[in-house]
């Protein structure tokens, strides 16, 4: 048997070792600045039969986002990027809208918005991984003409801004089951997915061995191409979703401005979460932490009363921050510079 | 030699130590000037951490640093080169897409009203390859050249006026033999300029032709300085392995060639070949039986390797596995057929840097599954740990990331992968490259070993004494052709030479 104590320390070196111990301090002290901040930033009551609350709202905000990075976390795994998804949630929103219109039951208009997500998925995987363009070019081709497609579908009939009523999309995106709101539960599931296909299936070795060394990985008999490919349709779906969400959410398709940089974000989130855009590794849980301490972030700026133009300075101070708390060679060098401080003070 | 007797430099009671690992322990080194100072040892000896030491990449935790006799402190590679303390690394580290040009004075150019001008920058070049007796067209890319040239290419970098050390870090892994003897006509010129240089490799030959002295290191200890000419090779031998060598001798000697069956061939190439790449030549491996593929650097062993398993598309004839064409020949029909390759070159197409020892050894036989089938993690567990204990792979752990395995290591593991995945032939290119003279052995033993299990092995080598130790047959290669086919007692260093070097061939040559 072990002694309690050492099992304890060894836990605890074990533990500070993580890679998640970074990230989540960087949540925890952004929590603990709001609640200073902010009183009754922790209160969870309920209102409407809803829960309601600060944390609440942090983790209803962030479910677009994280289903983003989620698909951006298995594309960069595989040395790869996805710049399209801001520009899908447009092409999505623009469809929904459309079909609604022409009057398709909502159902089947859900499967559609689903399937002109994979839909940019088969076509960015084709661009990267049958043509062999880089990532980075050839997902801006769809960043860049998604936004116009979505104002073209508008114009099929003539609406600009067009808005719907949908019970059943306005369910899954700001209803509530019980006492927890639907996207949340959405959210978890989608996570759950894909976590199963990650990492109970051997399609995350193989993305993470595309991803490491592709040359490497197709002499060990992997298809490359094939494993690469399916990185983009996971992305293009999770763009989907998010783009289900956020169009039920202000009930219109505006192509121009919905879920603008929220690819950013969603990179952002997977380099916060520990990835590294140098591929062969992919943190799925890890990238769900990076999502909240932006949203949590983005939510306590508002929040602090702080005038809105300082929103995006604090949100890149802070974020940059985080980035140099995981640098190896940053904490090594503060470290350095802390021990020489006392060593020379030591001195008599 | 001149003063030889006075250290250059010198490093005295030198240790460092990296989490879990005392890498090395109060090791001196003094580097004399005028003499070529080797540094052997096995993988993990610690001879890089001492390099890197020296050359300021890394700084000793104790230990001090003398330059002619007074101390200096050297914390940055600036330093290091500042006190004419230049290295060649063993990987090139230049840019193959550069010029040559460029390469040499990247970081130094010469202005002119503030500009680059192009023009005195290839004439410092120039002047700069003059020093090595090398003349060749400094515009055009460096990547055009042979590696031995861009070897020669980055001494030139790291040679300055100043240069009083230089440390050449296994500068012929991948040189031929005609590479090595221009190589060392530069070393033993730089050496007569009283540059003090330290030559790091693992060719017990080549430590004899050009060293003065030699140290050994082993497990992060100096084990001894001897001058070369007093040192006997079994003892040099000896002291790197810290064992008596007695025993890899005789498993070298001790092969029993005898009693080979006449098996049918598991795996035959039937007039395969590609265009440019190597001509069409017809080889069938046997189960129980090991075809070594001789041939000089660019003969086309590593296509015929290559070629037989798939990653290479040929443009005619086939294979065959077990009588039956094979109709898709790719690596991943290749795997699924029992057929696996280990590649030569293990950074670039072995190994997969990121992932851990465990999920680079399941790699093979998980693809070989499909990807719906994943192998349960505790099945994973005791294969890796199978696969560690069996080819002695030293981690501390399943779960580290392979990219930090020191080389031969590393080597293993591409080994235990193609081995995990339960293969009937085995294609091993260079399986020993790099590697230290232990690990070596354990190698050679394992090949015959799974030889005798019945696996069909093919054997590319540049290393003559290990086909002839490993061989039932061998493949002789030049130019691209296969020029001979030898057996049995035929197999020897002379004849595979000969063969080489066109004279007779022992079975059919090819048009």
């Amino acid at each position: 048997m072990t002694p309690p104590q050492t099992r304890g320390t060894r836990l605890l070196r074990k533990l500070a070792g993580h890679r998640a111990v970074w990230p989540l301090l960087a949540l925890a002290v952004i929590l603990i600045v709001d609640g200073f901040v902010a009183p009754g930033f922790f209160t969870i009551r309920i209102v409407e039969g809803r829960l309601f609350g600060s944390l609440i709202d942090i983790l209803y905000r962030a479910v677009p986002t994280a289903l983003l990075a989620l698909g951006m976390a298995v594309v960069i795994g595989t040395k790869g990027i996805d710049l399209s998804v801001g520009s899908v949630i447009a092409v999505v929103g623009a469809t929904i809208a459309w079909r609604i219109h022409e009057g398709d039951p909502h159902f089947v208009i859900l499967l559609v918005a689903l399937g002109v997500g994979l839909l940019c998925g088969i076509w960015n995987g084709f661009l990267v991984a049958v043509l062999d363009i880089q990532p980075i070019i050839a997902t801006l081709i769809l960043m860049v003409s998604g936004r116009g497609i979505g104002l073209m579908i508008n114009l099929i009939y003539g609406g600009t801004n067009p808005s719907f009523e949908s019970p059943l999309l306005q369910g899954l995106s700001v209803g509530h089951l019980g006492l927890i709101p639907t996207r949340l539960i959405l959210g978890a599931a989608i996570f759950a997915v894909l976590w199963l296909l990650i990492r109970r299936t051997a399609l995350g070795l193989f993305l993470e061995a595309v991803g490491g060394n592709a040359a490497a990985a197709d002499l060990a008999g992997i298809n490359a191409r094939l494993i690469k490919y399916s990185a983009y349709l996971i992305s293009g779906v999770c763009a989907g979703w998010a783009g289900i969400i956020l169009t039920a959410d202000t009930h219109t398709s505006d192509p121009v401005s919905v879920a603008l940089y929220s690819e950013l974000d969603a990179i952002l989130a997977v380099v916060i979460g520990g990835g590294s855009l140098a591929g062969g590794r992919i943190y799925l849980g890890m990238t769900l932490i990076g999502v909240l301490v932006i949203q949590a972030l983005t939510t306590s700026i508002l929040t602090s009363g702080l005038p809105p133009e300082y929103n995006l300075l604090v949100k890149a101070v802070v974020v940059l921050f985080v980035l140099l708390l995981q640098s190896n060679n940053f904490r090594k060098a503060v470290f350095s510079l802390f021990r020489r401080g006392t060593a020379r003070r030591g001195r008599p | 030699m001149g003063e030889a007797t006075n250290p250059r430099i010198e490093l005295l009671g030198v240790s460092k130590t990296f989490p879990g690992v005392r890498a090395l322990e109060k090791v001196d080194l003094r580097l004399r000037a005028g003499e070529v100072h080797a540094l052997l040892g096995e993988n993990g000896a610690g001879k890089s951490t001492l390099i890197k030491i020296m050359t300021g990449a890394l700084r000793a935790d104790e230990g001090e640093i003398r330059l002619d006799g007074r101390p200096v402190e050297i914390r940055t590679t600036g330093d290091a080169q500042a006190l004419g303390i230049s290295t060649v690394y063993q990987e090139v580290n230049l840019v193959p897409t550069m010029s040559v040009t460029k390469n040499l004075t990247l970081g130094r150019q010469p202005l002119r009203f503030g500009l680059i001008s192009w023009r005195s920058a290839s004439a410092l070049a120039r002047q700069r390859l003059r020093r090595l007796n090398l003349d060749i067209d400094v515009e055009r890319q460096l990547g055009s050249y042979s590696v031995a040239i861009q070897q020669l290419v980055a001494i030139a970098r790291a040679l300055e006026d100043d240069t009083r050390v230089l440390v050449l870090d296994e500068p012929t892994a991948s040189l031929d033999a005609n590479e090595t003897n221009l190589l060392f006509q530069i070393v033993r010129d730089l050496k007569s300029h009283g540059i003090a240089i330290v030559f790091i490799t693992h060719f017990i030959d080549q430590v004899y032709e050009i060293s003065d002295r030699i140290s050994v290191l082993r497990n992060g200890r100096l084990v001894g300085e001897a001058l070369t000419a007093e040192l006997p090779r079994l003892q040099l031998i000896s002291m790197m392995l810290g064992r008596a060598l007695g025993h890899v001798e005789e498993q070298a000697k001790a092969k029993a060639r005898a009693g080979k069956t006449e098996a049918a061939p598991v795996l035959e190439a039937r007039q395969l070949g590609r265009r440019r790449t190597m001509a069409p030549f017809d080889l069938s491996l046997r189960p129980g039986e090991v075809v070594g593929l001789s041939g000089l650097l660019g003969s086309g062993r590593t296509e015929t390797a290559k070629l037989m398993f798939g990653a290479i598309h040929p443009d005619s004839g086939q294979v065959q596995l077990e009588g039956r064409p094979v109709l898709r020949n790719s690596p991943r029909h290749s795997l699924r057929n029992g057929i696996v390759l280990c590649p030569e070159d293990r950074k670039a197409e072995g190994l997969i840097g990121e992932l851990s020892v465990r999920e680079n050894i399941v790699l093979a036989l998980q693809t070989k599954r499909g990807w719906l089938h994943r192998l349960p993690l505790d099945e994973q567990n005791r294969l890796a740990e199978e696969m560690i204990k069996a080819l002695d792979i030293d981690t501390p752990d399943a779960d580290k990331p392979v990219g930090q395995l020191s080389g031969g290591n590393q080597q293993k593991v591409v080994l235990a992968r193609a081995l995990a995945s339960r293969p009937k032939v085995l294609l091993l290119d260079e399986p020993t490259r790099g590697i230290d003279v232990g690990a070596h052995a354990e190698i050679v033993a394992l090949i015959r070993r799974l030889c005798a299990e019945g696996l069909a092995l093919l054997v590319a080598s540049s290393e003559l004494d290990e086909l002839v130790a490993v061989s039932d047959r061998v493949a002789v290669l030049r130019d691209r052709n296969m020029v001979g086919e030898m057996a049995g007692d035929d197999i020897t260093r002379e004849n595979i030479i000969r063969t080489i070097a066109g004279g007779r061939s022992w079975t059919k040559p090819q048009e």
